[in-house]
């Protein structure tokens, strides 16, 4: 984000260049630029079918993405052949891929807990089989992590006897216990009953006042606006408008944004 | 009708009998883990993503399933040794068409489960880097188990019944000491009565088990 | 080892004789289901009916029949039963009568299911939608149940005609048992029990595509 805020000196932890994404002949991303620093915090909203949860999916390679270019602390993920008739590909190992999904973790819509793992099993499980850590030492950790989303009175019950906000705060815990680099959330309250959404937000907000690196999809504008410290308006696989909180939400420069933002009823600032 | 049920039948004959269930057990749980294992690797097949190895899964799944399993173990014992070249006694030859055929149903049971189980669990496990085989093992598979549970204990309580079929090969299990017993002793009734009782009493409580396993699963769902 | 010489040709000299007994395993499936039907209706009703007794025999019956294997209800009804009634049966009228009165148990059930389906119907959206009680029985539940009902029964309907596979043990002249006789006579039984699965798996295989393509027509209408 580098031209809308004067921001920090450091290189972006995450960047894609021209991100591209097809489906078969729909292309859903069409050519996506990003630059994602140390501490920044990005709500990408957009129209149902934007490409918002393609864009995330190919940041963290849970979709392949089939143009562009995507650099995690500066190193180029996968590798780029070149055939004998001189057109370029790029192939990816499935260790590669391991080694990024562990560093951009990602929280979803439907929570996807493992449902026959208790809670303090579910965020256990990255440390022992991914991590190679001893199980006492992951239980350790993985205890710490529910406690800071507020669940050390559920280490072991199992997801379905939790709430919607409860399992959603599981899946942030697991996701938390890997240490990623950078955290995505694909409309984490979509899902939730309305008295539920507010336990999430606030977990996401304090993960916010940590400094953690967070690009989050969410069609609640209003927390968007007081958690993003960038704003991205995506229309039909493009980056429509970019900009801070304050720019997006109070100042749009494009049309189509300014009837988003106002055809957006729940946004109130 | 004035015909007289000779009790004493039943008692002289259980000593024999009891023989039989031994082999018939013996048999049942051969075929059944050979048949469980088996089937799990021929699943992996049947959702292959190579087109030549899915093709040899669904082959060997369609052959027996659509061929009478008496046709099976005949095959195994007569025509079988004469493809390799060595005999067979019966009972491997039973034990080697009932587990086949045990792994062709089972291996349909492994598919739908595995099937059944949402994108969802795969994309949440990936989320945290975990390999595709690690994912299968530790959370794709135990779902499995769990939900199919009831249809593969429907699938034993096939196996054991199936196991009665090997008295055509003169295996000595349960079926084949009350055939020979029935013609030793010209007592049909009483002999093969019993039978059938010891059947009932030895798989009844699979059956019992599977079904109540099907209720609480529909109870939680 | 040595190169075994094929030759279907010896085997297939004997079609006539293949010929008549797939006639015979055909006649034997085709009466044994039409009697199965007809049992199970009656055990259906047995089952659901609301005197104690009725249902308890219903149970029972069905019960029997699910945790005894087949080939004890074929040499049951073969040897045993005359004791009883002192009217000797001949291997077909056996082989029907065991086969009938197994699948009855077991198209009692899919019976059961899809007329519990019925009483659990969706009556509330037929008659959100302003249907009387005998339309929405007659449109929706009904059609819907009897969708439900197709696939259990075509898979029990194969299930019989592969077990009347066990009528050879009576020496009845189906599929089987002259297979074993050509096998016998001509010294080439690896050729004849392939050429029998193989005839077994074609009838079965040109038999679950037709349930099929029925099925699919039913899902559309
Ligand atoms: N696996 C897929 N195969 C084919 N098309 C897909 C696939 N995933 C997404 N799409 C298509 O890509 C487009 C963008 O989908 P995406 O899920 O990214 O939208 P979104 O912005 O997240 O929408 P929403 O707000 O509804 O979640 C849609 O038209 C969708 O149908
Ligand atoms: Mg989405």
């Amino acid at each position: 984000m580098s031209e809308i805020a004067p921001s920090t000196t450091d290189a972006p932890i995450l960047r894609s260049e021209n991100l591209r994404k097809s489906f078969g002949p729909i292309e859903v991303l069409k050519g996506i630029d990003l630059d994602v620093k140390r501490g920044d915090r990005i709500a990408i909203i957009g129209g149902s079918g934007s490409g918002k949860s393609t864009l995330l999916r190919c940041l963290n390679f849970m979709e392949l993405p089939t143009g562009g270019k995507v650099f995690l602390e500066g190193e180029r993920i996968g590798t780029v052949r070149t055939a004998r008739d001189g057109s370029q590909s790029v192939t990816y190992s499935e260790r590669e891929l391991m080694s990024v999904r562990r560093r951009v973790g990602m929280v979803f819509q439907q929570f996807n807990l493992f449902p026959h793992m208790s809670s303090i099993e579910n965020v256990m499980e990255g440390l022992v089989t991914v991590m190679r850590r001893p199980k006492s030492e992951a239980r350790a950790r993985a205890a710490h992590e529910l406690e800071r989303v507020g669940l050390s009175d559920k280490l072991d019950v199992y997801p379905g006897r939790l709430s919607g906000g409860q399992q959603q705060r599981v899946a942030i815990a697991r996701a938390l216990a890997m240490d990623p680099e950078v955290l995505l959330f694909d409309e984490p309250t979509s899902s939730l009953d309305p008295e539920l959404v507010g336990e999430v937000l606030r977990t996401i907000l304090t993960l916010a006042e940590d400094g953690r690196t967070m690009l989050l999809v969410t069609h609640e504008l209003g927390f968007a606006y007081r958690f993003a410290t960038h704003v991205i308006y995506l229309y039909d696989g493009v980056v429509h408008e970019t900009g801070t909180g304050e720019q997006i939400f109070r100042n749009p420069q494009k049309e189509k944004t300014r009837a988003f933002i106002a055809r957006s009823s729940e946004f109130s600032l | 009708m004035g015909y007289q049920f000779d009790f004493s039948m039943v008692v002289k004959i259980l000593p024999v009998l009891w023989r039989g269930v031994l082999v018939t057990l013996e048999l049942w749980v051969i075929c059944l883990a050979v048949g469980l294992v088996l089937g799990f690797f021929v699943s992996l097949a049947r959702i292959s993503p190579f087109a030549p190895v899915r093709l040899a899964g669904r082959s060997f799944v369609e052959l027996f399933r659509n061929i009478p399993a008496l046709i099976q173990l005949i095959w195994f014992f007569y025509a079988f040794p004469i493809l390799i070249g060595a005999q067979l006694t019966p009972f491997v030859a039973a034990a080697l068409g009932i587990s086949l055929n045990t792994a062709a149903f089972s291996a349909e049971i492994y598919r739908s489960g595995i099937q059944s189980i949402e994108r969802g669990q795969w994309e949440g496990a990936m989320a945290i880097g975990m390999s595709r085989a690690d994912t299968f093992r530790r959370v794709i598979l135990p779902q499995v188990f769990r939900r199919m549970l009831p249809a593969f204990t429907n699938r034993a309580v096939e196996v054991a019944k199936v196991t009665s079929l090997a008295s055509v090969l003169s295996v000595h299990e349960l079926m084949y000491q009350g055939r020979v017993l029935s013609s030793t002793y010209y007592r049909p009734l009483e002999i093969l009565t019993t039978v059938g009782v010891v059947y009932l009493v030895m798989i009844y409580p699979m059956t019992w088990t599977s079904s109540a396993l099907e209720r609480r699963m529909r109870r939680k769902a | 080892m040595q190169q075994y010489e094929w030759d279907f040709g010896a085997v297939l000299a004997y079609w006539p004789m293949l010929l008549h007994g797939l006639w015979g395993t055909v006649a034997i499936s085709a009466l044994a289901i039409l009697f199965g039907i007809v049992g199970g209706g009656l055990v259906a009703a047995m089952r659901m009916s609301r005197h104690v007794a009725l249902r308890t025999i219903g149970t029972a019956y069905i019960e029997f029949y699910r945790n005894t294997p087949g080939i004890v209800h074929f040499f049951w009804v073969y040897y045993a039963l005359p004791v009883i009634t002192n009217v000797k049966l001949g291997p077909l009228e056996a082989a029907v009568v065991a086969l009938a009165t197994q699948s009855s148990a077991f198209y009692a059930e899919v019976l059961r299911g899809g007329i519990q389906s019925i009483v659990r119907g969706q009556w509330e959206g037929a008659t959100a939608l302003g249907m009387s009680r005998a339309d929405a029985l007659r449109r929706i539940i009904v059609p819907q149940a009897a969708r439900r009902m197709v696939a259990p029964f075509v898979e029990r309907s194969f299930e019989i005609v592969k077990t009347s596979s066990l009528a050879s043990t009576l020496a009845y002249g189906e599929l089987l048992y002259q297979g074993m006789q050509i096998a016998s006579i001509t010294y080439r039984p690896l050729e004849t029990y392939s050429l029998l699965a193989l005839i077994y798996f074609a009838l079965l295989y040109v038999l679950s595509s037709l349930a099929k393509i029925l099925e699919d027509r039913l899902q559309e209408a």
